[in-house]
């Protein structure tokens, strides 16, 4: 008696659990973007329309729905990493792409993201550095935020580097970047005081122009 | 770097803007895109033509139409690239550069479809999940289709096979010689003998004169001593025989029939040994019934009987099942019809065990009717216990043999998943690795360029020439990026652990020259620009730190330069900071001797640095661990 009780008890677990699955797989196809017309985007962006063809076509092949999530994000980013973990540097990533922070990078967003950073001006270009070495979005770089990033880039180095990774490497690194970034040492590095501080520095403006051709 | 992300490697490298600031050593320069239009190609496979974008098939530059190979395929009047090779196959080809995901399609016979991945240069271990099992079901059905033919031919001995190897297949496949099957009846007859007599051991065997009915065993002992000992003899004589024929003795002794096998013989020899004791005569009657089992020896004669053996043990948990809740059942009903028939007097139903008898007779419908209930409720108690009986046993027992069918065939296909999946890990391993060693062949590659161009030499200046896709080249410069902002190094695993070791070695407070060094190396390619008593004219060149690699790992101990102490000091990278006319002096001497002893056999090791400018004087600085001796040759 017990034996049957037990038997059927476990078949409706089993029914629910696909019921369930199906639901998601709607839910998941129901998200589709469609962007908005070329024409747009070409006044929107300083790509031109046979540039944005490319983008498009690289973007829908890896995203058929039209719409990165981060977990996809996480996963095309570390495919560029493989010795390390990506995943953290992606999520900090995927937030300074997501502008409207609805979860999701639709082809909009991300070229915008592309735009300033491969046409845009060296202020943009920083800005859009600051923006994302500042986590939480309140205008200032705190030494949490940047040890955090800090960390994030040096996970993806990975275990095997010459010298070895120590464990106060990161924070070794946020303290010369506070020094040569905080002016004024009340401990938190502003926009201003970011854009001046890089805007002096020969080494940080030769590299902004590093990745002028990339597209 | 898996393809289908080509896409997506703009955006990793735009991204790249965020390192810049926090960034601790000057970026390296990006490799220049000879901006070719992306033009559609034309492939002409056997009449049908397929286009596709070059970007598209520059995915995989290690397949035949992602590098260079396919130029031999191409057409110069028709400006095409022309495959005579299934078109409908190509199809599927196609499709894995497009889409990233290999597919195999069912109609495609096995090997036709193994033929046009390997023309292709596609390994087929990258069929996406979902046709990957059908592939490999596919592939094993092919080989033992293959390996049966094999067999039915193998039937003439191979001439050079040991007599061990001979004796081994007769053993187990009796039908290779007459020997073998002359030897495989003999013992399944004397195990049908052995067993036989086992029985009429027992039989009584009618009286004699002088004494009461007897079994037949006693009457006439010695007879079955000798059958027992001739069988015994039989039985270790083949034991012995096929443990020594035995691939692997001790995977023999471990095997299920040689157990059996030493169980059957064993009873035997123990009664040999034994005394006529009374004590120990009770357990030697115990032990003449594991003579019993000498009857599943049969079980190397029949195949059934394996079926059946091994369908019990994967059907184990079901059977298990059914036991626990028969159990459940059985000791529910002895409770209640032990107290049930308490009260009534000459009750058989002395103990709840007791009962368990009666339980289990009763739900089984045996019904022998040796114990029966006398009071009511016990009557009342035992019809339930009947009706429930027939359902508990009944009811799930064709539930059983469904599911059983079904998990049997489950536990086959999560077995080879799991078999697979250790081998799919392995690739994918493999596969990061393999790129991530590409970076690293690459930075060796660069390297070896240029020392070879300072030294001259010509010979092995073939094989450094491969040329890296595009996508390669942009994707190593972004790690090579990463690197410079932290201002450490990718490296291999096995200098790694090196590194550590050596490490560890040098953490022992030992007063040598070395310690000196060792600070010298943390501060890489920084230390110079903080220091900056050189002036660096262009630091758009990248400071090559490479440590190759690779599984030679030739270690250029040959170059044991025993260094008097005050040199060492002065032999640390921050000896770059002298004055160049100091420096030359003293590396001058060893700037020959760097270029004789490096031997350059396919895989050497070197450690390489550059500083910013290609001055004209090569300016080698050799750095020595004291600890190890081995001399890390660095030139520019």
């Amino acid at each position: 008696m017990g034996a049957l009780m037990v038997i059927f008890s476990v078949q409706p677990k089993q029914r629910r659990k696909r019921q369930d699955s199906v639901e998601d797989e709607l839910e998941l196809s129901a998200v589709r973007h469609r962007p908005e017309g070329l024409e747009q985007l070409e006044a929107q962006t300083r790509f031109s329309r046979k540039e944005l063809q490319i983008l498009y076509r690289g973007f829908k092949n890896e995203c058929p729905s039209g719409v990165v999530n981060e977990d996809t994000f996480k996963d095309i980013y570390s495919q560029f990493f493989p010795q390390g973990d990506a995943s953290t540097y992606a999520h900090f990533l995927f937030n300074a792409f997501d502008t409207d922070h609805n979860g999701s990078v639709s082809f909009e967003d991300f070229v915008m993201g592309l735009s300033i950073l491969l046409r845009g001006s060296v202020q943009e270009k920083l800005n859009w550095a600051f923006n994302l070495y500042d986590i939480n979005k309140d205008g200032y770089i705190t030494k949490e935020e940047m040890l955090d990033i800090m960390k994030a880039i040096y996970d993806m180095m990975g275990k095997c580097t010459y010298p070895i990774l120590k464990e106060e490497t990161p924070r070794q690194h946020v303290e010369i970047f506070f020094q040569k970034m905080d002016k004024n040492k009340d401990g938190v590095v502003t926009i201003d005081e970011f854009i001046d501080c890089c805007q002096n520095d020969e080494n940080i403006m030769r590299s902004m122009q590093l990745f002028e051709n990339v597209i | 770097m898996a393809a289908g992300v080509a896409a997506w490697l703009p955006f990793a490298r735009a991204a790249a803007i965020g390192w810049m600031p926090v960034a601790k050593c000057p970026m390296p320069i990006a490799p220049r895109d000879d901006k070719r239009q992306d033009e559609l190609i034309i492939l002409n496979v056997s009449g049908r033509r397929f286009q596709t974008w070059r970007t598209t098939l520059d995915r995989y530059p290690d397949t035949l139409l992602g590098s260079s190979e396919k130029e031999f395929f191409y057409n110069e009047e028709t400006k095409e690239y022309f495959f005579d090779r299934d078109p409908d196959a190509f199809r599927s080809v196609l499709n894995f550069y497009r889409t990233g995901k290999l597919h195999y399609p069912r109609y495609e016979c096995i090997s036709a479809y193994d033929e046009e991945l390997a023309f292709f240069g596609i390994i087929p271990e990258i069929i996406g999940d979902c046709c990957y099992e059908e592939y490999k079901d596919r592939k094993r059905e092919n080989a033992e289709r293959l390996m049966d033919d094999l067999e039915e031919n193998k039937d003439c001995k191979l001439p050079d096979m040991s007599f061990r190897e001979t004796m081994w297949r007769a053993f187990e496949n009796p039908h290779t010689s007459t020997m073998a099957l002359v030897f495989y009846y003999v013992t399944g007859f004397f195990i049908a003998v052995s067993v036989i007599t086992n029985v009429v051991e027992t039989v009584p065997c009618g009286a004699t004169p002088t004494q009461k009915d007897m079994p037949c065993g006693e009457r006439y002992m010695v007879a079955f001593f000798c059958m027992d000992t001739a069988c015994v003899m039989v039985f270790t004589v083949e034991y012995l025989m096929r443990l020594f024929a035995a691939p692997s003795r001790y995977r023999f002794m471990r095997s299920v029939m040689s157990i059996i096998d030493v169980v059957a013989i064993l009873p035997y020899y123990i009664g040999l040994v034994m005394t006529d004791n009374e004590d120990v005569s009770g357990a030697f009657v115990t032990l003449r019934v594991f003579r019993v089992f000498r009857i599943f020896k049969f079980s190397r004669h029949s195949q059934g009987l394996r079926i059946l053996g091994y369908t019990l043990k994967s059907c184990a948990s079901e059977l298990g099942f059914l036991l626990f809740s028969l159990t459940m059942a059985i000791i529910i009903f002895a409770t209640v019809m032990f107290y049930a028939e308490k009260g009534s007097s000459s009750s058989k139903f002395t103990s709840i065990p007791a009962s368990f008898w009666y339980t289990i007779v009763t739900m089984t419908t045996l019904g022998y009717g040796d114990m029966v209930p006398k009071t009511i409720a016990g009557k009342i108690f035992g019809s339930i216990c009947s009706l429930s009986g027939v359902l508990v046993i009944a009811l799930p027992v064709p539930v059983i043999v469904s599911n059983f069918s079904r998990i049997y065939h489950q536990n086959q296909r999560a077995d080879k998943r799991r078999a697979q999946k250790k081998s799919r890990m392995t690739r994918i391993r493999i596969a990061k690795k393999g790129s991530s060693n590409a970076y690293l062949q690459s930075k060796h590659n660069g390297l070896m360029n240029e020392l070879l161009d300072l030294t001259g030499s010509e010979g092995d200046q073939l094989h450094l020439n491969k040329t890296c896709s595009l996508l390669e080249s942009q994707h190593h410069h972004l790690l090579h990026c990463l690197e410079k902002t932290t201002a450490h190094e990718f490296v291999d695993e096995q200098i790694y652990e090196q590194n550590c070791l050596e490490s560890a070695l040098q953490s022992y407070p030992s007063r040598t020259p070395s310690i000196s060094s060792q600070e010298g190396l943390t501060g890489t390619c920084c230390s110079r620009r903080t220091r900056k008593s050189l002036p660096l004219p262009n630091s758009s060149m990248p400071a090559l730190h490479t440590l190759s690699h690779t599984q030679g790992l030739q270690e250029l101990s040959t170059i044991h330069m025993h260094c008097p102490d005050p040199q060492t000091r002065v032999v640390s990278r921050s000896s770059l900071n002298m004055q160049a006319n100091e420096v030359g002096r003293i590396h001058a001497k060893e700037r020959q001797t760097t270029a004789a002893v490096i031997s350059f056999q396919t895989n050497p090791s070197v450690t390489a640095e550059g500083d910013g400018h290609r001055s004209s004087n090569v300016r080698p600085s050799i750095q020595t661990t004291a600890s190890s001796n081995i001399v890390k040759v660095s030139a520019l």
